[in-house]
């Protein structure tokens, strides 16, 4: 199954054998003929309207804007416009740097996001900790809080850049199980209790 | 010079006098207190432009520099205790507002408590952080990433000197007992990034605010001590990402200085004209964004067309949008591109067409007056006890722009003014931006034509080591003074770097600026202010 988005040709994607993998791991008992209909067409609409929060830490934050703006201009692919309050995104794009002290913040965040819920890990900070790698205070990859979907480095990445993570987030959606697959929700249960931050369950 | 360290030593006769850079008087913390009031009444040293903490490991200490709002000279005091265990120091927070706030960076980060000092809580660490960082002898271990919610107390600590000299601690409320206190940020899109404010409110109107900064302190003056010299230089395109070339200027500036490295005309030239055009990309944000907090969507839009036709002009020449890390000790990194002269002057043609447009759409909109006119007044005298510098105080009537006060690089040369107004509100502070903007262009016009030719990069040893000493320089970033303290031990590493952002005080002036004003306005001058997070936390 070619699984790709916004007219992008298949062989022009990067890394094709991760998205083929994770379809044949979901289509490992096979599926419903009707319950895979409703998901294609949930999945359709899903991937095609995911809304940002607005959340910005530091740098990549400004090409954030910049990619909200007139010359990138996100909302053309339907992710509109990004939302201030996390109960009414789809995802969070963490654009920066998380240091110790944001991390229950943004965690809590993450939890208050409505279900499903995805995050994109911008720029070399949230990815591993970045050129802050021998700080004191900040943390090593946003991974270390919560489950991240898509990384993309770059310090900071060009707003074409975030164009290409976030079609990635799409083209994951589209392949998900709405209905049937619990497996994504099981999988993010299991790393929240793997990683657990006392007094922020939503 | 002279003839101040002579009327220092009548009054004082203990102090001891070092004058390799910033004439510095050493005293001891018994008549810190003293001698800093003398400093700012006598002889007129009335903005406190930082405190540096420093560990030298067998004592430690405070490196105070002043600086006269008349003749612009400075002058540093340094005050150090050998006790490691329990370090203090008499406060001086109240002869200047801001030194509450340096004073508490100070404590954070090394540990020493200031006697008399209201207010002693961490700064940017959270309250159950053990250890000082800064200190020479941190374990990292110590702190692993928090698995719980950061805890919070209303309370904070002061330290008492009683006539018997005995030091008691003694606790405060932060907050009246019958406050009604709400939390903004530090997710809240029109905080400028991640910061967080008490608010205690009385309906609508503003008694106090808390500030806490922190949620993105990167530790980059920790990390630098064990970098190399061209190393550190990364850093500062990653505080204040919009002033990267100004601040970038300001560390390579100072250890060429440090090194007696000679930068070539054209290097200074093209530094020049990367600041200015910095400057240009930087208030045009802010105007887009300050329109867009106060509900001016669309403004936006129309000034990110110019900052994005510079950001197209450094992708040239730079090889980046933003972090470009252009700027090298000894020169620039890559010679400019061939089409920069003609991208730039492309930009100048079209520059005044667009302020024209940011004025018909914006800022003689009625709604705009309203909310703007009379909003957040700082007076001259509050601007420099918080010591804001930058366009903000400078709409307060207070020139300290320092292209002109300490004029560096080839400003001396350049025909620009200082744009001063003195109304100081929020309309006074944006209006100062607009008409930098102009000035900028200005002074980019008189370079465009004339880049001389000559070497990109001047020669520097493979391996850079500083002598022995400290240094003291500051440069106008865009949001005002910018300053670094380098002390070198010889080796390859800095010894202590220390980061003066402009953006610290202009936060830190929040809560006297929007107490007794409507909660609504906190949005007006804080945007204002124009700070950025990762600047003053960095």
């Amino acid at each position: 199954m070619e699984v790709t988005t916004k007219s992008m040709p298949y062989e022009a994607w990067k890394d094709n054998e991760y998205i083929e993998s994770l379809v044949n791991e979901l289509k490992e008992n096979g599926t419903n003929v009707i319950v895979g209909s409703f998901d294609k067409l949930i999945n359709w609409g899903r991937s095609n309207s995911i809304w940002p929060l607005t959340f910005a830490t530091s740098c990549c934050g400004i090409e954030f804007v910049s990619l909200g703006a007139a010359r990138f201009d996100m909302a053309r692919f339907g992710w509109e416009v990004a939302r201030s309050s996390p109960r009414q995104a789809d995802f969070i794009m963490v654009a920066g740097t998380i240091v110790h002290r944001m991390a229950p913040v943004l965690r809590r965040l993450y939890d208050q996001l409505a279900e499903p819920k995805y995050v994109i890990a911008t720029g070399s900070c949230a990815v591993s900790g970045g050129p802050f790698k021998k700080s004191y205070h900040v943390v090593m990859g946003v991974d270390k809080i919560i489950p991240v979907d898509v990384y993309l480095p770059g310090c900071p990445p060009r707003p074409e850049a975030m164009i290409y993570a976030i079609m990635q987030l799409s083209r994951k959606m589209k392949v998900e199980r709405f209905f049937g697959g619990v497996n994504r929700k099981e999988k993010q249960q299991e790393f929240l209790k793997e990683h657990p931050v006392e007094g922020v369950e939503d | 010079m002279a003839d101040i360290q002579e009327r220092i030593a009548g009054q004082f006769p203990e102090a001891t006098f070092d004058t390799s850079d910033v004439l510095t008087v050493e005293i001891p913390d018994s008549k810190l207190h003293a001698l800093a009031r003398f400093l700012r009444d006598e002889l007129r040293f009335d903005f406190l432009v930082t405190i540096v903490g420093m560990d030298w490991v067998e004592k430690m200490g405070c490196i105070y520099y002043l600086q006269s709002t008349s003749d612009h000279s400075r002058i540093a005091i340094k005050a150090t205790t050998a006790d490691r265990e329990n370090p203090m120091l008499h406060s001086i927070a109240d002869l200047w507002h801001i030194a509450g706030i340096f004073e508490r960076e100070v404590y954070d980060f090394f540990g020493i408590v200031f006697i008399g000092n209201p207010d002693m809580r961490r700064l940017f660490l959270s309250i159950d952080w053990k250890g000082y960082p800064l200190r020479k002898d941190y374990d990292p271990s110590l702190n692993p990433v928090p698995t719980e919610n950061e805890r919070q107390s209303d309370f904070t600590d002061t330290y008492v000197e009683h006539s018997d000299g005995k030091v008691v601690k003694e606790q405060a409320r932060v907050f009246e007992e019958d406050d009604f206190v709400v939390n903004i940020g530090p997710q809240h899109p029109a905080t400028h990034g991640v910061l967080r404010f008490r608010t205690a409110v009385d309906g609508e109107t503003i008694r106090k605010i808390d500030v806490y900064m922190g949620y993105i302190h990167r530790g980059i003056e920790k990390i630098c001590e064990g970098l190399t010299y061209p190393q550190t230089l990364h850093f500062m395109d990653r505080m204040d990402y919009f002033s990267a070339h100004n601040y970038h200027h300001g560390l390579c500036m100072t250890i060429e200085q440090a090194a007696g490295i000679e930068v070539s005309r054209r290097v200074q030239v093209i530094r020049v004209i990367m600041d200015e055009l910095s400057r240009i990309a930087s208030h045009c944000l802010f105007i887009g964004t300050f329109c867009m907090d106060l509900g001016a969507t669309t403004m936006l839009f129309y000034t990110l067309r110019v900052r994005e036709q510079i950001l197209d002009i450094m992708d040239k020449t730079c090889g980046a949008r933003m972090t470009f890390n252009y700027e090298t000790i000894g020169g620039v990194m890559q010679d400019l591109h061939p089409d920069f002269v003609k991208d730039v002057k492309e930009l100048l043609a079209v520059l005044p067409a667009n302020l024209k447009e940011y004025d018909k759409l914006f800022t003689g909109n009625v709604i705009t007056r309203n909310r703007m006119e009379g909003v957040g007044k700082m007076s001259r005298e509050d601007a420099i006890t918080w010591s804001v510098t930058g366009p903000s105080g400078r709409a307060s009537g207070w020139a300290c722009d320092i292209r002109k006060t300490h004029p560096y690089s080839i400003y001396p040369e350049l025909d620009f003014e200082q744009v001063v107004m003195h109304e100081g509100d929020a309309m006074a502070r944006f209006k100062v931006r607009m008409k930098e903007i102009e000035e900028s262009a200005k002074i980019i016009a008189q370079l465009i034509d004339n880049i001389p030719e000559g070497e990109i990069q001047a020669k520097v040893a493979k391996v850079l080591k500083l002598p022995v000493g400290h240094w003291f320089r500051t440069v106008e970033g865009c949001r005002g003074a910018f300053g670094i303290y380098l002390e070198s031990d010889g080796t390859v590493n800095p010894y202590r770097l220390k980061i003066v952002p402009p953006c610290l005080p202009a936060a830190a002036a929040v809560d006297h600026l929007t107490r007794g004003q409507k909660i609504a306005d906190l949005i007006t001058i804080g945007g204002s202010l124009d700070y950025i997070v990762p600047d003053m936390d960095r």
